[in-house]
């Protein structure tokens, strides 16, 4: 019954979403979906699901347990709804460049690679990953995990 | 008319059903961890919060240890290792919400143990850690 509630107020949340002011005055728009930030936006920002293909996506989700470095397992159910909203939320095309032996990056897309070219190297060095959005856009940490 | 008279004691049923099951707490699931150590070590004496600490600060063979990310001061903000995310503190009396979702508690267990240990952790290790931040003040 928990599941049905979590999934009305999702349903309700879908269509909702916040704009986040860039350094550059750009809007990156953070996912709101609430099983998504609940699962996905715990140890990283909640990314925005545009920035990459369903096929990219679906890679991603089918390796949780090797997750760029840590676990991030969820049970089967959860998979398949996060799949779905995926999915549905996805770039037309594939945004990074293929390969058998990794996994997709959001960080090495070309939209990425794009707007952080002015990024010095000693700055990067600084931000320790890529993926710790908040060590430069602060307001990407406002929104905290549990 | 019809949809009035049986939807809405049916949501408000729905309702009250959802709130009972968020009625986990710390001590209810130490309980649990109890039972199944019994279960797993028949010899099982109880948690222990010195052990739970120690497991916490440790490294087990590999590059974290939980404090890598929660901090030795579990009513302290923690930081992702990786993403720098920050992470609600881990003891309940600085973090009420902490422990107080079984299925939560256990997901987040199971991944951490397997980055920190390589395996999952047994309901003794799990009572112990918890028994430990349950001992902070």
């Amino acid at each position: 019954m928990k599941k049905l509630m979590f999934m009305l107020g999702a349903a309700w949340l879908l269509s909702i979403s916040v704009a986040i002011a860039d350094d550059d005055g750009d809007k990156v728009k953070l996912p709101t979906n609430a099983l998504y930030t609940a699962e996905c936006g715990s140890c990283h920002v909640p990314f925005p699901t545009r920035l990459l293909s369903a096929n990219e996506w679906l890679k991603i989700t089918a390796r949780l347990d090797k997750h760029f470095g840590v676990d991030a397992t969820v049970d089967d159910a959860t998979v398949k709804k996060l799949n779905q909203y995926l999915s549905a939320n996805s770039a037309a095309k594939d945004r990074t460049t293929a390969s058998a032996d990794k996994l997709p990056r959001i960080t090495e897309s070309r939209w990425f690679l794009h707007e952080h070219n002015e990024v010095a190297a000693k700055a990067w060095k600084r931000v320790k990953s890529p993926s710790n959005c908040a060590a430069c856009h602060q307001s990407m940490n406002m929104r905290r995990a549990y | 008319m019809n949809l009035v008279k049986y939807a809405l004691p049916l949501f408000i049923s729905i309702f009250m059903m959802s709130n009972t099951s968020f009625a986990e707490t710390p001590t209810g699931l130490l309980q649990g961890y109890q039972q199944q150590a019994k279960t797993e070590n028949p010899t099982f004496t109880g948690f222990n919060a010195t052990r739970g600490q120690q497991l916490f600060n440790n490294k087990h063979g590999n590059d974290w240890s939980c404090s890598s990310c929660h901090t030795t001061n579990p009513k302290q903000l923690g930081k992702h290792d990786l993403t720098g995310r920050t992470i609600q503190p881990m003891a309940p009396v600085a973090n009420p919400k902490r422990f107080t979702d079984a299925a939560k508690s256990e997901k987040w267990f199971r991944r951490n143990c397997k980055d920190v240990l390589s395996r999952e952790c047994t309901a003794q290790e799990k009572g112990d850690v918890i028994t430990y931040l349950l001992s902070i003040k």
